[in-house]
């Protein structure tokens, strides 16, 4: 009998890793490499008047924005980011020059002998400051996105609701953490430029050095090193190094090694957006929702990066897993005078789902009714449009999953034996749904990746994938050779894998958007199948296939209308927590989930996504604090912002209930990014439960809960006569 | 200044900086697979055993090590194997850039520690981070790895 796919085989980079022998960028020497540090400002916003450098020994250099052969500004979405500062900087740590040479020791001394003369500029820090009475840092609103989104009629929801409900909730920071920092090495010879580089994305890498250099593509080649972890964070964030570090190898005439310091990384590298979520919903007299009228805003830090798409994201997921016919949503990626947001797992969704799953909770307590019943009243269900009017074409098993995890968790019982109960120590329980839409948002795979795949076969039936779609820990590797074993239907041995390097793989997009195994995935099955259509025993062949955008979907992106994803994964979370009332300290007793992500490709790294993402979405929920006071991160060294520890964790028990989903590999949907989303939610509703207090902001931390426990009950509630 | 030690039970005599930490040493002597992440002792990923005991390199200076026994994944290669075969199993090394500071810090838990219950485990713990796997894996291969040879 043939196995099933999902179950569980040995990683290929497993070996290399557990013998300490795996290559990562730092342990990637050169010959003759340099080393450099970054050179960054120390103000958050200043027009720069003159840098005075100390004298650079022999064999030491500056490497500066004169030193960029093509064009100083970062290929991006918007044009805004230097590589190096022109004559403006705009947050504390924004690079202005790379000090090169052989010896960190003195590099370090050379960068604390650097003056640099500044003029301040009155700087923008909050996304409430009304810019008018300041210069905006972009565009004339000092916005570097502004979206409205519509369906159906809200004044007429409006006009025929009972009730109306307003609330207001806001998400913190949260930085990737990925254990291994930024980091890339760049060497240039007879005109050509290599980056390897611990990347998410070599094709985005890629292109902003063509740009940078301004040399034609085939003059560029990126090589993927073994990468530490990720999470988003290795998205957008390389391409400044890869540039930085190639303009100084071009400079010094020799390999340059540009790797952050864990503070260093800590401070400047891009984080999850900070955000403030405005919600009003109209319900009638039978508690069913009419319609939501939502306003977004994100805190984007001093440059455009992801920020726009990012925005799309919470927007589109700003009515959860609820059917709301009529909807309108504002959504704004404000500019601030901090390190650049970015992509972080989730994109945009954490936030958003936290905002509405709060909200239903907080709306049927006011209006005295059961919450999980309100809720799951007025769930999707197969057949109901989505934010952007486009269909939930599949099945939705939201009903199953929610009676399943209720089933684990021993749900109602715990919830009896928790009520009334004025110990010292009070237990509470919280229950999350959510979704995440996989693959890129709105026309992002049809118009702007549209992904390549090819397979190439040796004469001795070996079959390599050549795909851009890097292992960063998640397991791709694996999960593409699986498809590919499973689909030709040879042993998974004579499958390879390795690092993408451009010059020899075809671009199938970059690692991002839970889209690797559903679109990317999608793409290597069917070359797959395609090869072996022609297979010729001992005949060197290959197959390539591009993404082609299913048929019967629509979108169109200037009225954000039809289908912002093809597919969608699901998932619900139970937290169980035990607060103490005295010091108002968690602790977290129990998670359970249940997910539906069409097929597993293997068991095992669906399990450690699973557990992996609910421990960082706890992290977001519970205790990842970063502030930004004047500029500057509060938290900015690996002492002072709290990661979970093995000491943190509870046990997590989680299962798959799964629709497939045609168009899917073995009818694999996403999951990377869904396994975060849930579990902050979740615990902040079980810490409500417990305390019967009302939260509207992650992280929940003690101090804040003292705070709120005291001054408890602000309300937001009308009820129309 | 000149120390001598014992690496992966092989004798060692080399000249040092007196600032440099054993981190730097080990990582000029070749051991890549020594990494490290924070440099402050906060995360665990560049540990190594000083005479069994998991300590973080990156913090450690080197001149203390003379005349002590300094241990590498490099030199529990058979224990390594066997606890990694258990990790790989519960789908414990993802990125594995905390693997071999994980692996040591289990090796030297093992002989340190009797029959611990989950929260002594938990504790023995606590110093060495990982980001990808949620630690639950790691527990998982742990009391397994824990049973072996009782
Ligand atoms: S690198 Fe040594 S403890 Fe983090
Ligand atoms: S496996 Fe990535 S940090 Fe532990």
């Amino acid at each position: 009998m043939k196995n099933d796919i999902s179950t569980p085989v040995k990683r290929e980079d497993v070996s290399e890793k557990l013998l300490g022998t795996a290559c990562y960028i730092g342990d990637l020497k050169l010959e003759d490499m340099m080393y450099a540090r970054t050179l960054r400002s120390t103000e958050p916003r200043a027009r720069l008047i003159s840098i005075k450098y100390p004298e650079m020994p022999l064999g030491y250099f500056v490497v500066d924005r004169k030193d960029v052969p093509g064009k100083n500004i970062i290929k991006m979405i918007i044009d805004d980011q230097p590589y190096f500062a022109e004559d403006i900087v705009n947050y504390i740590g924004e690079p202005i020059a790379l000090i090169v040479g052989k010896d960190k020791t003195i590099i370090n001394e050379l960068i604390s002998k650097t003056n640099i003369e500044y003029e301040k500029i009155k700087p923008i820090f909050s996304i409430d400051e009304r810019h008018e009475t300041t210069t905006p840092i972009y565009g004339d609103s000092n916005t570097f996105a502004a979206y409205r989104l519509k369906k159906g009629d809200i004044s007429e929801a409006r006009a025929k609701a009972r009730y109306i409900c307003e609330d207001i909730y806001e998400t913190g920071y949260q930085e990737q953490f990925y254990m291994e920092t930024q980091g890339v090495i760049a060497e240039y010879q007879e005109g050509k430029a290599t980056i390897y580089g611990s990347i998410q994305c070599p094709y985005y890498v890629k292109n902003a050095v063509v740009e940078c250099l301004g040399c034609a593509p085939d003059m560029v080649r990126i090589v993927q090193a073994t990468t530490g972890g990720a999470f988003g964070g290795k998205e957008d964030y390389p391409s400044l190094l890869a540039g930085q570090a190639i303009c100084a190898a071009i400079k010094v005439n020799k390999p340059v090694c540009l790797l952050l310091e864990r503070d260093e990384d800590l401070e400047v590298t891009t984080k999850r957006h900070p955000s403030r979520i405005k919600i009003k919903s109209f319900i009638d007299e039978n508690h069913k929702i009419l319609g939501m009228d939502a306003e977004i805003m994100l805190d984007a830090g001093a440059y455009a990066g992801l920020s726009g798409v990012v925005l799309q994201r919470a927007m589109f997921a700003i009515a959860g897993v609820y059917n709301i016919e009529n909807i309108k949503v504002k959504g704004r990626a404000i500019a601030t005078n901090k390190a650049v947001s970015g992509a972080f797992r989730g994109f945009g969704s954490p936030q958003a789902f936290f905002a509405i799953e709060m909200h239903m909770q907080n709306v049927a307590k006011k209006l005295r009714i059961d919450p999980l019943q309100f809720r799951l009243d007025n769930i999707l269900k197969q057949g109901d449009k989505s934010t952007t009017g486009g269909v939930f074409r599949d099945k939705i098993l939201l009903h199953e999953m929610v009676a399943r995890v209720m089933e684990m968790s021993n749900y109602a019982e715990k919830k009896r034996s928790f009520q009334g109960s004025d110990n010292q120590k009070r237990r509470g329980l919280g229950l999350s749904m959510f979704f995440h839409g996989c693959g890129f948002t709105g026309n992002g795979e049809r118009d702007h990746i549209k992904g390549k795949a090819r397979l190439i076969k040796n004469e001795e039936d070996i079959v390599e994938i050549l795909i851009a779609n890097v292992e960063m820990g998640q397991g791709a590797g694996t999960t593409m050779r699986k498809i590919v074993s499973a689909a030709l239907d040879i042993p998974i041995s004579r499958v390879m894998y390795r690092n993408p390097d451009t010059d020899r793989v075809p671009d199938s997009g970059p690692t991002v958007a839970s889209r690797t195994t559903v679109i990317v995935g999608k793409l290597v099955y069917d070359a797959a199948v395609e090869l072996k259509a022609k297979w010729q025993q001992g005949v060197q062949q290959q197959a390539e296939i591009e993404y082609q955008y299913p048929e019967g979907y629509q979108w169109d992106n200037e009225s954000f209308a039809g289908d912002a994803y093809t597919s969608y994964s699901w998932g619900v979370n139970v937290v169980d927590v035990e607060v103490d009332t005295i010091t108002y300290e968690s602790e977290i007793k129990g998670v359970w989930a249940v997910f539906d992500i069409g097929k597993s490709i293997d068991d095992r790294n669906v399990k450690g996504q699973i557990d992996g993402g609910i421990v960082q979405g706890l992290g977001y929920g519970a205790m990842e604090v970063m502030e930004n006071v004047g500029g500057r991160f509060k938290q900015r060294t690996s002492a002072d912002y709290i990661i979970p520890t093995a000491m943190d964790i509870p046990m997590i028990q989680s299962e798959l209930m799964c629709e497939p989903y045609t168009e899917g590999p073995f009818g694999a949907k996403g999951l990377g990014e869904l396994s975060l989303v849930g579990s902050p939610i979740a615990y902040a509703m079980a810490v409500e439960d417990a305390l019967g207090i009302r939260i509207n902001s992650i992280p929940v931390r003690p101090e804040f809960l003292m705070e709120v426990a005291e001054n408890d009950k602000r309300n937001h509630f009308k009820t129309k006569r | 200044m000149k120390i001598n030690f014992s690496i992966n039970n092989s004798a060692k005599s080399i000249e040092i900086n007196p600032s440099e930490t054993l981190y730097e040493v080990l990582n000029k002597c070749g051991f890549s697979s020594v990494k490290k992440a924070c440099g402050t002792s906060s995360c665990g990923i560049c540990t190594v055993l000083l005479d069994g005991k998991p300590i973080p390199s990156c913090s450690y200076l080197a001149a203390k090590v003379d005349q002590h026994n300094i241990t590498t994944i490099e030199g529990v290669q058979q224990e390594a194997e066997l606890l990694g075969d258990l990790m790989n199993r519960e789908g414990a090394v993802q990125c594995g850039f905390c693997t071999p500071g994980f692996l040591l810090t289990i090796i030297a838990m093992k002989k340190e520690l009797v029959n611990p219950d989950i929260q002594q485990i938990k504790n023995y713990l606590v110093g060495n981070l990982c980001r990808c796997t949620g630690y639950e894996g790691q527990l998982r291969a742990i009391r397994r790895y824990m049973e072996v040879g009782r």
